[in-house]
């Protein structure tokens, strides 16, 4: 539950997600779910040039599996409140 | 319950020791050839993590004309990571 409820307070942040198949998708985090599916709007695919399937697109569910990484704004993370959450095991 | 619980510094279970380098320096190696180096702020029992000043490793094993393999190295820096849990291989703290 740690992650779901870490995600929730970065809700409306810009982040970047790195997918497994390496694709990389900004945009603003809308929702998260108990799986950390996540909803993305306004997006924008990183080296479009390699990826144009997804020019169109607006907003999207990304399947929590298939993601990578979630690169985060460094100021919207409080790490002590993190590292304590961590340590009572939430 | 026989056994006393130690205050906190035990190893008792395979992620105590990764409750032992929170807000230390991990190494962690991922599937897919690539490696972190970041300081560790949280970590859950499906081994997600969420990493600061981070420096990713990738490597790539390229085919040259003589089909002579040779590894290239790509590095990368994240201020903040947050890592799934699911292409983690090991989680090593680093001194």
């Amino acid at each position: 539950m740690l992650f779901f409820s870490f995600f929730k307070t970065l809700t409306n942040q810009t982040v970047t997600i790195e997918l497994k198949n390496d694709i990389r998708i900004r945009g603003i985090l809308k929702s998260v779910d108990q799986y950390l599916n996540i909803k993305l709007d306004d997006i924008e695919v990183l080296d479009l040039d390699k990826y144009p399937h997804l020019s169109s697109i607006k907003n999207m569910f990304i399947r929590g599996s298939v993601v990578r990484y979630v690169m985060l704004p460094r100021s919207e993370v409080d790490v002590g409140l993190l590292e304590d959450a961590t340590r009572r095991g939430e | 319950m026989a056994d006393t619980e130690d205050a906190g510094a035990s190893v008792s279970e395979p992620l105590d020791l990764v409750r032992l380098s929170l807000d230390e320096i991990v190494f962690v190696k991922l599937r897919g050839d690539r490696e972190l180096k970041g300081r560790l702020h949280a970590y859950d029992s499906h081994c997600n993590l969420v990493l600061g000043d981070v420096e990713e490793t990738i490597y790539v094993v390229e085919e040259d004309d003589n089909e002579q393999e040779t590894t290239r190295t790509i590095k990368k820096q994240e201020e903040m990571l947050f890592v799934r849990g699911d292409s983690v291989v090991l989680i090593s703290p680093q001194a």
